[in-house]
Formats: C-alpha cells, structure tokens, sequence
C-alpha cells in the first residue's frame, strides 16, 4: 500500500487522475449529503428571513405563534409518514385517521383528559396495526392497503358523525381544551407536543436498533432479511407508530377547535407526503431524518402564511408554489442520490 | 501449486486422534420447488474447526442447501441438527442466533446505509442510555476492517465503495458476530488477487479458533488450498462426502459432472479449440474511447472471425470499454466504427442495429428478467425483427426459442418455465440465446463464465469457440487468467483506462499477460498478488 501513495514517476500518467478523482468524489458526496440533509434547513431560513424584511407583519412572534401551531399538527403526521416513507411504504390512510381521532376525542372527552387521548389512541393505533399487518404479513402493497383504509376510516368517521350532523364538543374549560388551547412561554402545547416528539422521534431513528432496522428495510429489505432483522416485525411497527400518530394529531386538534371536526384532514396525507419528501427523505426508502421533515411543514406553513400576508393572492396559490417545490426537490434528490453513490 | 500456508490452514485430519464433533449436520434433507426437485434426500456434516468444501455443478442444489442451512428455506423432509440437536430455523434471524453466519455470493448489505451502521446492523453497541454509541461503533468497525485490510472511512455509504470491499465488510460482519458456523457462498467471485489472501488468512484464524466453515467455490486452486473435507452434490443429489486430500482433480471434475475421468482428461481443462484465422478487414474498429476518469484514449479493432481477449485487473476499464462500444455508457469522446460505417449516435439502439451486442457482467441486475419466461427472455431484443406492424409472431418465436435451447443446450423443463428458477449456467445461455437471434456481427461477452460450474463454463466456451469459427468477431473479458489466454487469438491489455499493450500470436500467453500487467503494475511491491486496481487503491486512501 506505501508504494501507492508515493509520487509516481512521469512515464504513467494517467495514475494520477483515479487518486485526484477519488478526493474529488469524495468531495462531492460529503457536499451532496450536506445538501440532501440541510438544504430545506437553508431554504426556509432564507425565506423567513427575506419575508421579515418584506412583511413587517410577518416577522412578529405574534405571526410566528400562530405559525407554528398551524404547523403542528401536520408536523406531528409528517413525522410518522417519515418513519413509513424510510421503510420505502406509504401511508395513505392519516388523513382519515387524523380526523377520526379528533372525533373520538371530542366524544371521550366528556369522560375526562385519559379516555379522550386513550380512545383515539387505542383505534388509530388498531387501524395502523391492520395497514401494517396486511402489509408485512399479507404481503400487500403499501399504497392499495392505506388507500383501503382511508376510505374505510372515513366511512366510519362519517357513521359516528351521522354524515357530519353530530357535532361532539370537547368541555369548555376541560383539562383537554386546555391541552390545545393553553401556552407555555407564549407557545401553544401543541407546538411544545411537536417538538418533543420530534426530539424523541429523532432519537428513535438515529439511536436505537428500531431505527437502524427503518433504514435497512427501506434500503433493501432482502439484505436486512438475510442479516437477520425482524423485516416484518419492524413494519409493522411503523404503521402502528403512524397510526397512533396521526389519531393523536387528530386528538390535539380537537382539543384546539373544541370539537370534533369530520370534513377535517381530507388529503392531509398528501401535504404530509409532501413535506417529507421536500425535507430530504427519499420516496424510494432508505435515507431521511426526521428534522428534515420538521422544516419541510414549516416550509409549507410559511409559504401559506406568507399568501395571506400578501392578500391580494388567492389563497389556492399556496398549493401551486408547495407543488413547485415539490418538483423542483424530488429533482435535485435525483441528482444528489446520484452524486452521493458514484465514486 | 499450494503454497506453504495450506499447510498450516489445512491440516491433514488423520493426525488428530479423534474426529472433531459435528456442529451442524444436515439428515436427509429434501426440497422441492415448482417442477424441480432442488434437493434429494442429501445429508452434510459440518465438524467444529474444519473448513468444509461443497462443490457441485450449477443446479446441482448448493445455493439450495445453503439456504436451508441458513434459515432461508425451510426443507420438505430431512431435519437439521445443531450440536447434535434438531433444529429448525424459520428465518435467517434465527439461523444467526444460534450462530450460523452467512456470506451470499451477491453482497446483501444496505448501500445507502454507512459501513459502520451495516457492520453492526441489529447489534448495535449501546451507551448506558440503551441509544447507539456512534463513536464506539465507528471505533469498532474501523478496527474490525482493519483487520480485513479495509482502510475506507467507515461513516461513508457502502454503495460508495468498490464491489470487493463491500465483500470484505461482509465478510467482517459475518466473522464478527459470535458464529459457529460461517458459511460463504463463493466468496472470492469480485475478489482481487489480494483480497483474497486477506480471506484466506481470515479464514485460517476461524479454523484455529474452532469455528467451522462451509466454502463453496467454483476454483479448483483454492479448493484444495483452504479446504480438509469435501460434499459433492450433482443434481440435487449427494454424490460424495470425505477427506479433500484423497481426490485428485481430475477425479473431483468427473465427480460433479458425472462423467468419466478420461474423458475430461481428454476434453482438457477449458473448452476452447484451436486459435482462427483472423486477417480480413475489421468489422469494429474503435478510435479514443474517453469518459472522465473511467476511459482515456481506448483504441481497438475488431476482425471477423477472432477472438480478442480485453485483460487487465479488476477496475481497468475492461466492461466499461465492452460497455462503451455496445453504447452503453456515455463518452466524453470517441468513434466506433462499424464494417466502415461510422455510428454517429451512440447509444445502445444504434450499436444493436449495427450488430454489435453485449452480454453484460452482472447478469442479475443487467441481464436477464427473472420473472419472464425462457422464451420471452430470449426474443425480447429480437421483438422488433419478430414483429409485423407491432403484432409479434408467436409461431416464428417459437420457432427461433427450440433453435437456440437445442443449440445452446439449455436445460429448462420448458420454454415457458420462468428463467429465476434455471442454473446461473443456464440463465447465461439464455441471454447469450437473446443476442445470438439478434444475429449480430460482433459479440461483446463481460465474464461470460463467472459464477457458473465447471460443465456449463466447458460448453460457454466451446460455443464461443463455435461462434467465432463461424465468422463472429468476439470481445472476450475474463477475470480467470486461463480462459482469457487459451480463448483469445489476441489480447488487449488495459490499465487505468487506457491500453497498456497488446499481445499477438505467440505472445499471448499467461506469462506475457503478467507481463505486461506488472511492468505497469502500481509498484511491484508485492508482486503479481499485490496488484490492485488503481481506483480501488487510491480511495482507499482516503480512509
């Protein structure tokens, strides 16, 4: 190995190319993992601080509160759309999971703050525990079955609401209302709820042995079969973990609205797919962070926000510039895949 | 031939006063799958510290065997025993648990996933807070592959790093864990020369520490260089259990093909013919093939009728110029030109219609379409010659599909039996079936032979032969020395992307090959063995 790396003489020039290649590929992973990791980290702190300086109003604590508890919620369904998408699945169904967990919430909460987190936990939890068990255990595609699902928890939604005619409210004054409704250092609970689950989310993925198992099934689930990962075990598990998280989004969302909305989270799957994929987690499976799709909702709360700051926009616009950015990220993971694994 | 470290690796069994206890034996084993019985009835016994050979012809039930020895499989009769107990493993998780470790032959590790995070993939080391310890596992694996001679920065993505040393960080993954049984399935098939001395002395520190290993190989050489017993299997049968050192080559040749010892004697070892004559005009002629830091300048011709073997070491550029001239890979610079017409575009449509094809190096991801029938593999590139106004003619498919399987004797149940369930041996012939009804002028073979036994590699060969008699102009590239210098009526040499020389006539020779592989070798250190291709090296570097 010395005499590699000693100066080579003249005559074999074309030595030298492969070893200056080689740090130059190198080079280029470590920029392009950066980039894959961090980018929509620049992206968004380039836009908020742009429109500071535009939007006086935009700038205010007052502006950012409301932000981010809009953001909340979905933050809490990106995150367990993050795991699912790691795993190289889908989860179709937290849109109807969302809404149907506040509206078991609403309804338990008469009974007090446990049976309104507990019930929307224990159904959601059961219906990711189906997704994920016809999944990994039936063997069915990931899209066909949470689409399934969908449509079935909004049915069952809509049965319990009576089309939407019942409105179950949530007790002024309960310890539940206050778990959406009150603040800590001005910050809503569920911005606080949020981030300590993406903490907690974060830690999951990158520091424990479940989390290692997300990335190896999503990279390739017959090399994490064959190195002896319960491959199916862990899928299913990720479902369950997006089910319980989608209900209990839902339940906190009740909280806030004081009621149990049943028209709520219609294709909120699709926003949160979106803002996983723009924070840098691969479609395909196999690599993402749970930070990255932190900042993805804020992006997309932020570019809404911004719409109604400017007023005069028709507030549909939001979806065009969220699309854009969609592609224009799902294009450059192409080409940083591409940089990252070529040497 | 044996170097004097087989000694010490191996030795003779009937010193030991005592025969080592069996740590996991296979009884009877059966398994069948659609139309085809994999295994019949075939028992193997696997003593503590023995470095056991199982050898067989391509379909002769190895790959089978050793996923039912690893929990892959479940077999249909039979039983498993483990330190004398029955076992029965419901997945490989299980297999690995009780200590039986697996290499594949193709490398099942995560590619995105760093080389730490693969190495201690389900084992992570903890801190006092039960989360991963990065730094210790960093530590840990930098450590371990250190010892495999693997200098890469561990925090980097597998998929970064070259074929053999993702093998080597498999094979550290396998050997780290606390293994019994260590079980590689050819191993040292995307090895260089001197990965596999580093695998050899790995594996002669799991014989000294009492572990048992279960080696399958195609290569004669290391056979008999690593190995105390042998299990030779042909056609899902058992056909012999014993000492290694108690058959001669000849006799373990006959024995998994089946045929009689003087009759492969007089086959001789390859099965190329005599060399042809070549001196008509070229059919492809190929002028400064350059892509950025993969190719600089490759120049070569091709002539009707000849034989041209592409040599140089792993990394030298050799699929990339085979893939280069079939359009495969796009240039930076460089014309071919083929029977006098310069391809203006070139792109793989443009190199087929010119009748240029390529049968590709990895058969799996580039080659054949497991799921489609032998058949449909066959006629896919043919589709459009076979097709009037869009509507394919299953009459004339047929017709081309019974000509080739008769010729190129491939043994399916039927046309229609899916090509995932042949041999490797088998699956090769299928897609050279696919090129050949293309009827193509020049043939690009990337390691026909490799991965496939001894009897289907004679019968590729023979062919290969067979078509350049006929007036195809062959590109051959080959790993095994041997093949390349007794099938190539001339070779080309290249090193880092460009030619480093050519060898005609008398020169071509395995000698000369050396040769001129050394004289330009990255300093002649450790000789012939040390040699390492020079992209693989200097990233390594980096480490």
């Amino acid at each position: 190995m010395k005499s590699l790396t000693s100066p080579r003489p003249a005559a074999v020039p074309a030595d030298a190319p492969p070893a200056a290649a080689a740090a130059a590929a190198l080079d280029r992973q470590r920029i392009a993992s950066l980039v894959q990791r961090q980018g929509v980290f620049a992206v968004l702190l380039a836009v908020v601080l742009v429109s500071s300086f535009v939007f006086p109003s935009f700038g205010t604590l007052d502006n950012a509160r409301g932000v981010t508890v809009q953001a909340s919620f979905l933050s809490v369904v990106a995150l367990g759309m993050t795991l699912v998408i790691i795993t190289g699945g889908i989860d179709l169904s937290v849109g109807s999971v969302f809404a149907l967990g506040g509206v078991l919430a609403a309804w338990a909460s008469q009974y007090g703050l446990l049976p309104a987190l507990l019930l929307p936990l224990a159904v959601c939890g059961a219906v990711g525990l189906l997704n994920g068990l016809l999944i990994a255990r039936a063997g069915m595609a990931p899209f066909i079955v949470t689409l399934a699902t969908l449509l079935a928890a909004r049915g069952l939604l809509l049965s319990l609401t009576h089309e939407g005619a019942t409105t179950y409210l949530v007790p002024r004054g309960s310890a539940f209302a206050e778990l959406g409704q009150g603040t800590l250092w001005g910050f809503g609970y569920p911005v606080l709820i949020a981030v300590a689950l993406f903490v907690l989310g974060g830690v999951v993925l990158q520091r424990t042995s479940f989390g290692q198992a997300l990335f190896a099934v999503g990279g390739s689930a017959d090399a994490a079969t064959l190195m002896g990962l319960p491959v199916a075990r862990t899928r299913v598990l990720v479902y369950v973990l997006s089910g319980l998280l989608a209900g209990f989004a839902g339940a906190l969302n009740a909280a806030r609205l004081s009621s149990g909305v049943t028209i709520i989270g219609v294709g909120m799957e699709l926003d949160a797919i979106a803002a996983v994929v723009i924070g840098g987690t691969l479609l395909v499976g196999g690599a993402g962070s749970v930070s990255g799709t932190l900042w993805g909702v804020l992006l997309l709360a932020v570019i809404q926000n911004l719409i109604n700051q400017i007023g005069s926009l028709n507030s549909s616009y939001q979806s065009v510039v969220s699309g854009g950015f969609l592609i224009v990220v799902v294009v450059a993971q192409r080409y940083l895949a591409r940089a990252r694994l070529t040497t | 031939m044996a170097p004097p470290e087989a000694a010490a690796a191996a030795p003779p069994e009937d010193t030991d006063p005592a025969v080592p206890p069996a740590v996991l034996e296979a009884i009877g084993v059966g398994k069948r799958f659609p139309g085809v019985v994999a295994l019949d009835d075939v028992s193997l016994t696997l003593r503590q510290g023995e470095i056991h050979a199982l050898v067989g012809e391509n379909g002769a039930g190895k790959s089978t065997l050793i996923k039912v020895l690893t929990g892959v499989h479940r077999p249909d009769s039979g039983e498993l025993r483990l330190h004398g107990q029955p076992v029965s493993f419901a997945r490989p998780y299980e297999a690995q648990q009780a200590g039986v470790s697996t290499i594949y032959q193709e490398v099942n590790l995560v590619p995105l996933m760093s080389v730490a995070r693969n190495i201690f993939l389900g084992r992570e080391p903890k801190n006092r807070l039960r989360l991963i310890d990065f730094p210790r596992m960093h530590r840990e694996a930098a450590e371990l592959l250190a010892g495999f001679g693997v200098t890469a920065d561990v925090r980097r993505p597998l998929g970064s790093l070259g074929v053999g040393t993702q093998q080597m960080v498999a094979l550290a993954r396998a050997v780290s864990v606390q293994a019994r049984v260590v079980v590689m399935d050819e191993p040292t098939s995307a090895l260089e020369p001197r990965e596999v001395e580093t695998l050899f002395r790995v594996i002669g520190e799991l014989h000294s520490r009492q572990i048992a290993v279960l080696y399958v190989s195609h290569r004669m050489d290391e056979l008999y260089r690593i190995c105390d017993r042998l299990t030779v299997l042909r056609d899902g049968r058992l056909v012999h259990t014993g000492d290694l050192a108690d058959l001669d080559r000849m006799q373990l040749v006959s024995m998994m093909l089946g045929r009689e010892v003087a009759e492969v004697r007089r086959h001789g070892v390859t099965g190329f013919g005599e060399g042809h004559r070549a001196d008509r005009e070229p059919v492809l002629t190929a002028t400064g093939l350059s892509r950025r830091h993969q190719l600089d300048d490759v120049a070569l011709q091709l002539h009707p009728g000849e034989v041209l073997g592409l040599g140089g070491l792993l990394g030298s550029g050799r699929s990339e110029t085979a893939k280069a001239l079939a359009g495969a890979l796009p240039l930076d610079s460089g014309t071919v030109t083929v029977a006098g017409r310069r391809l203006r575009r070139l792109t793989s449509a443009a190199a087929i219609r010119a009748g240029i094809s390529l049968l590709p190096e990895d058969r799996k991801a580039e080659g054949v379409i497991p799921g489609l029938s032998v058949r449909e593999n066959i006629v896919l590139a043919a589709m459009p010659r076979l097709s009037r106004a869009g509507v394919v003619s299953r009459a004339r498919q047929d017709r081309i599909v019974e000509v080739f399987m008769k010729r190129l004797r491939i043994k399916a149940s039927s046309p229609e039996q899916k090509v995932g369930e042949l041999s490797g041996g088998n699956q090769q012939k299928v897609l050279l079936a696919r090129w050949l009804c293309l009827e193509p002028r020049v043939l690009l073979l990337d390691e026909p032979t490799r991965g496939i036994d001894v009897g289907a590699k004679a019968e590729v060969q023979a062919l290969v032969d067979e078509l350049a008699q006929e007036g195809l102009a062959v590109l051959l590239i080959s790993s095994d020395i041997e093949e390349l210098v007794e099938g190539a009526d001339r070779l080309v040499v290249l090193r880092g992307g460009a030619v480093a020389g050519e060898l005609t006539g008398d020169r071509v020779g395995e000698a000369e090959l050396l040769e001129v592989l050394a004289a330009h070798g990255p300093g002649a250190g450790g000789g012939t063995s040390g040699d390492t291709a020079p992209d693989e090296a200097a990233e390594e570097e980096q480490g």
